[in-house]
């Protein structure tokens, strides 16, 4: 009866409302960084349509940081993709974790939403969450604030150029680590969330240092997670 | 927009998605050993841990990352009381303004 009631809160908890507002920090972020790229992909000579186009259809930053710098240096096309596709395989590992906390989710919405998976969205869930099964409204909220935030900026960087790139350089774009920082310690819940959270710190810088092409995050994420099954009793 | 880009903003559109979409809609229909959900609970940890760490102590020198342990490295000193923030209040926005407010006061003096 008590866990009914708790549970039953919780999924009150979980509105559009408190998607959007959880989204504040990721907004910050993308707002800046989504400029850069606007301003870089305006100099590898993309029109201001295409710039925001790729926001819209691709949503994935940090391929789309590579993607630009490929089309500047006139990589074959199929080139690019293959390296988006090896960029954004991580989310392999951040779908397989959300599909345990939307299970009451419908198909064909779980599939729309999985669109809009990113480092970030994954990260202020899975914290936010804790645990309980999520809410379609919750997680759209969420996930389309950032895309309009990633688009929005993209759109600012192409147009204004510089002047956006400017905001760069107060440092708006460390609400992105600070919010990594804090979301860390919010799930710190075991002894052993300790040990993985350090091992896979450790393992992604030495991977990112010694194996080329952007495997840090998903042989980190592999190798720690496993090593925590293997330390659990 | 010329038509190569949109068929080259497709193509990449395509290889993101799949491995954003499969596991979701795949996993959630099927009853997981116990072992594999214990597995998937230390992911977002796994992940949060591994996105930050580059982030904050690596420099890019031209293609390579090196490590960069310096206190020229504003990105890791504002890390330093935002952590203390996040470890005492475990709320999302007290640390993040911490760490905004210590970026932009270093940015300023440095």
């Amino acid at each position: 009866m008590e866990s009914l009631c708790s549970r039953q809160q919780s999924y009150q908890d979980l509105t559009l409302y408190t998607g959007i507002r959880s989204a504040l920090p990721i907004v910050m972020g993308y707002l800046p960084i989504g400029a850069a790229y606007g301003m870089l992909a305006r100099q590898a000579g993309l029109s201001n349509a295409e710039v925001v186009a790729m926001s819209l259809i691709v949503f994935a930053g940090s391929s789309q940081f590579i993607a630009v710098g490929m089309i500047a240096a006139g990589v074959n096309t199929w080139a690019i993709v293959f390296t988006t596709f090896l960029v954004n395989l991580r989310h392999l590992l951040m779908s397989a974790s959300l599909s345990v906390s939307m299970r009451s989710i419908s198909r064909p919405l779980q599939a729309l939403l999985a669109f809009w998976i990113t480092d970030e969205s994954f990260a202020v869930c899975s914290a936010t969450l804790n645990g309980r099964q999520a809410t379609a409204q919750f997680i759209a909220g969420l996930q389309v604030t950032a895309y309009l935030a990633w688009a929005g900026g993209s759109m600012a960087g192409a147009v204004l150029g510089g002047m956006a790139s400017g905001f760069m350089d107060l440092g708006i774009d460390y609400a992105l680590p600070a919010m990594f920082i804090a979301l860390l310690m919010m799930q710190m819940r075991e002894r052993l969330s300790v040990v993985v959270a350090v091992l896979s710190a450790v393992l992604s810088l030495i991977f990112a240092i010694y194996v080329p092409g952007n495997f840090n995050v998903i042989l980190a994420t592999l190798l720690s997670a496993t090593v925590g099954v293997l330390m659990s009793k | 927009m010329r038509q190569s880009v949109f068929l080259l903003y497709v193509a990449m559109a395509s290889v993101t998605y799949l491995p954003r979409m499969l596991p979701l809609v795949v996993l959630s229909r099927i009853n997981m050993p116990a072992r594999l959900m214990r597995w998937l609970s230390f992911v977002p940890v796994a992940v949060l841990a591994a996105l930050l760490s580059p982030d904050l102590l690596l420099m890019s020198e031209g293609d390579a990352s090196v490590l960069w342990l310096s206190p020229a490295n504003l990105r890791l000193l504002a890390a330093i009381p935002t952590f203390f923030v996040a470890l005492r209040t475990k709320n999302l926005y007290a640390p993040v303004i911490t760490g905004l407010c210590t970026i932009f006061i270093l940015n300023l003096v440095f």
